[in-house]
């Protein structure tokens, strides 16, 4: 492709984002008073939203492989347990992260 | 003014320690994989400041081969639509933000939806301003990460695998501090159900749309028992 071209492609890319992420911005621009509905989503989105994250961050793990089941699962839950017990975000993601990052070379030696 | 100016910068960089390693790491990535498809330096980057979307930054670089602009449209919209989910919350919350508004919203990805969902400003911290401390860092990590990826190419050699999971683990604990709220229960559990199911029965490709509109029709269906406020 040509300089120009890539341009373009880069462009349309963020366009086609930037029309997500502005697009109810843009519809309810003028409404002084949100409609219910839209209020109600507002307040109970966030959560399901992420519940979604979570799912779509699980999504590429291969569940017929231990050394990459065993380690996601076990990190998942410590990052959820230290969280509940502490309820301090930095500490709960550090722990679960540098044990992830153990896990991942340690199990495939171990795991048959 | 200057040491408010302090505090409230330490507070918004606080809150986006996670997002710094996951996007610095995942941004270096990105740029290491843009070059190593032989793009000159400056496409990462440029795509990283202009799309400003990880997941899409990734699935456009076989894309970018060829000249394919409704490809690259149609790509674009389809991997992004779970963002028209994150401006119905903050409709309220961008309210007042003024001149700021534009950026905020174009820089509303995952994390930075996730934090300001999720986290309230300290006590005298200006709203507006917090909102774009966190949304203005993020976009800094991500862009960061990119140009030292796009620059340094190969010349690292870290082995930092496994270090993506700091977005999942800062998921897992928004997640939480979401279900702690009072309707937030049931609607993380509709979140995580319906996401589920339709992971596993349309696959990875389709199944954030199909998730959404599952979300929001049980939503909707159980207002009466999920609206507890």
């Amino acid at each position: 492709m040509s300089e120009l071209q890539i341009l373009v492609m880069i462009a349309i890319l963020g366009f086609g984002v930037a029309l997500t992420r502005f697009l109810p911005f843009l519809v309810f621009k003028n409404t002084k008073k949100l409609p219910k509905a839209v209020e109600y989503l507002g307040k109970v989105l966030p959560a399901a939203m992420m519940g979604l994250l979570v799912v779509y961050c699980l999504k590429d793990c291969n569940f017929g492989e231990a050394g990459e089941v065993i380690p996601l699962v076990i990190s998942v839950a410590a990052v959820a347990g230290v969280h509940l017990w502490k309820r301090k975000a930095v500490l709960s993601i550090a722990v679960g992260t540098v044990l992830y990052m153990v896990l991942i070379r340690v199990i495939p030696l171990i795991a048959v | 003014m200057k040491k408010r100016f302090g505090k409230d910068f330490y507070y918004a960089l606080r809150m986006t320690l996670p997002v710094m390693a996951g996007y610095v790491f995942l941004g270096m990535t990105f740029g290491l994989l843009a070059k190593s498809e032989g793009f000159a330096w400056w496409v990462p980057v440029l795509m990283s400041l202009v799309i400003y979307s990880g997941a899409l930054e990734f699935a456009a670089v076989p894309l970018m081969g060829s000249f394919d602009p409704i490809g690259a449209l149609l790509l674009g919209i389809m991997l992004s639509a779970r963002h028209l989910f994150y401006g119905i919350p903050m409709l309220k919350k961008y309210e007042g933000t003024k001149m700021a508004k534009p950026f905020l919203i174009f820089g509303l990805t995952d994390e930075t939806f996730s934090i300001l969902s999720t986290a309230e400003p300290e006590d005298g911290v200006n709203p507006s301003k917090f909102y774009v401390l966190v949304t203005l860092l993020d976009y800094i990590y991500w862009v960061s990460g990119t140009l030292v990826g796009a620059i340094l190419g190969t010349a690292i050699n870290l082995n930092l695998e496994g270090l993506d999971f700091v977005l999942t683990a800062l998921f897992v604990v928004l997640f939480i501090e979401q279900m702690k709220t009072k309707s937030g229960i049931l609607s993380g559990i509709v979140g995580v159900a319906a996401s589920a199911v339709s992971l596993i029965a349309f696959g990875k490709t389709y199944f954030i749309v199909i998730s959404m509109a599952m979300i929001a029709s049980v939503l909707f269906a159980g207002k009466k028992v999920i609206d507890r406020e």
